[in-house]
């Protein structure tokens, strides 16, 4: 194990959240509703804290969904399988705009799967990106609308968000 | 933690872990059920052989069900009118699967250990789905997951499985399974079609079902096969059904909350009274709902992915 540095701490992750759910509020209020839909696991949580922040700001309810991927994968021969945790979204996405949340925005593999996972579920009106980190080497045509923090990044080193709800504290690492 | 095998062979195999990672990952799959679109992209491009040689509806029908809901291509081979019926032997008929490149073979087989022995010759998965009078660890999987789904945990629960025990391959199974996650077992049965020394294994025995009916949680019946008169080890199916049936009066003294299941196909009228089988108790039709679900996570835990850490 490399060296970690801290990149963001939970001060910045909670303004950098806060500015997220401004720019989806002043995205979409022209058009009807909107759904946020977490990416098992971390994305879910990311989800609900927009969800909550929307709801602070604008008095506006936005239903959350979570999803999980593992069936829509494209390695699972190269990779071991994930433990599954289920897909939950009760309520109907059509004619939604279904706004995907994920932790980390790499090589645009998970998102692809995402949105393959939720056109399953229904025909949703638009679907846009909310990542907390963009750190490049996408290998995929796939780009976020709402970014947290853009880190520019080396392919081996690794990117953490770790949130209260999953690891007990809030803090964005690189570990090289 | 995947499961650290190539093969589903039989439950003696498997650890508790494994036993609840595939019920978990079943229960995932089970969602996928009541989508408009009930069909996952998982296993695309892998091709499962349903290499039946002994005749099979539902348990055939489920394993088809459930690769084609992962998106996998299944070729179902019956014995009669392949090269099986010619006299091909197992051996030539594993070379000829392995090469067409097939990902995975689920095999049913008259002879006990025949599933086990397709798993040495060939590399993809091999899961059992029943062979001669040794295991069918599917059925005893679903069956699990169908009575952690309606009544919960198993650990103390008692279970009574009831009808012909010595040439059953679903209690072989379910006695091993329920014997893991540490369920008690009453085998209830005439003497003639109970194993002796059967009890070494943990269980209680019962030669009368009078006896257990009021103590139990779950009563699983067997299917009695009529092929055992002709062989004596029943004086009539009269008698058995008079003694061992499930009938409308013995339903009427079980404890209230339990519940009654069958591997299926039932012989309405012997091991169990039509009244009963159609009753909301029975979890019969649970079974088979749960079957496809948990053939899916078996399919899918044997064949995605590479089996490392």
């Amino acid at each position: 194990m490399g060296s970690v540095n801290q990149i963001l701490d939970a001060a910045a992750i909670n303004r950098a959240l806060t500015r997220v759910a401004h720019e989806i509020i002043e995205r979409n209020s022209a058009e009807g509703s909107i759904a946020l839909i977490g990416i098992r696991t971390r994305g879910v949580f990311l989800a609900e804290r927009l969800a909550k922040k929307i709801k602070d700001f604008e008095g506006l309810d936005v239903p959350v969904g979570s999803l999980d991927i593992s069936f829509y994968r494209d390695d699972i021969a190269i990779h071991p399988q994930p433990k599954i945790l289920g897909t939950k979204i009760d309520f109907d996405i059509n004619e939604m705009t279904a706004i995907l949340c994920d932790d980390v925005l790499f090589t645009g593999r998970t998102i692809r799967a995402a949105m393959d996972a939720l056109i399953d579920y229904g025909r949703p009106r638009a679907i846009q990106l909310a990542v907390m980190v963009d750190r490049g080497h996408r290998e995929l045509p796939i780009r976020a609308d709402f970014v947290g923090k853009n880190i520019p990044t080396s392919k081996k080193e690794r990117v953490m968000v770790k949130l209260v709800e999953e690891d007990d504290i809030d803090v964005i690492e690189i570990e090289k | 933690m995947p499961l650290r095998s190539k093969d589903l062979l039989s439950i003696e195999d498997l650890t508790l872990e494994n036993i609840d990672l595939i019920l978990e990952t079943a229960s995932s799959f089970e969602e996928v059920f009541d989508r408009e679109i009930k069909k996952v992209p998982t296993l695309r491009g892998r091709t499962i052989i349903n290499l039946f040689l002994e005749p099979s509806t539902r348990t055939r029908t489920s394993f088809e069900i459930a690769g084609k809901r992962l998106s996998a291509d299944v070729v179902n081979v019956s014995g009669q009118g392949s090269a099986v019926a010619k006299g091909e032997s197992l051996k030539d008929t594993a070379q000829t699967i392995e090469a067409m490149s097939v990902d995975a073979v689920v095999i049913r087989h008259w002879s006990s250990g025949s599933a086990k022995y397709l798993a040495e010759l060939i590399k993809p998965p091999v899961i059992n789905a029943g062979d001669g009078w040794h295991e069918h660890p599917t059925q005893a999987l679903l069956d699990l997951y169908t009575i952690k789904k309606e009544i919960g945990k198993l650990t103390g629960k008692r279970v009574a499985i009831v009808g012909d025990i010595a040439h059953s391959r679903v209690a072989r199974s379910l006695i091993a399974a329920l014997n893991k996650t540490k369920a008690k077992v009453t085998l209830v049965g005439p003497a003639t079609l109970i194993p002796m020394d059967i009890d070494k294994l943990g269980v209680d025995i019962s030669y009368s079902l009078d006896d257990v009916l009021e103590d139990v949680d779950i009563v699983y019946l067997l299917r009695l096969q009529k092929e055992r008169q002709s062989e004596n080890l029943l004086p009539s199916l009269r008698e058995y059904s008079r003694l061992f049936g499930l009938s409308k009066a013995r339903w009427q003294r079980l404890k209230n909350g339990v519940r009654i299941m069958h591997p299926g196909p039932m012989n309405r009228g012997i091991e169990i009274d039509s009244f009963v089988a159609d009753n909301e108790k029975a979890l019969i039709r649970e079974q088979v709902t749960s079957g496809v679900a948990v053939r899916m996570a078996i399919l899918y835990l044997l064949m995605g992915g590479a089996q490392v850490e």
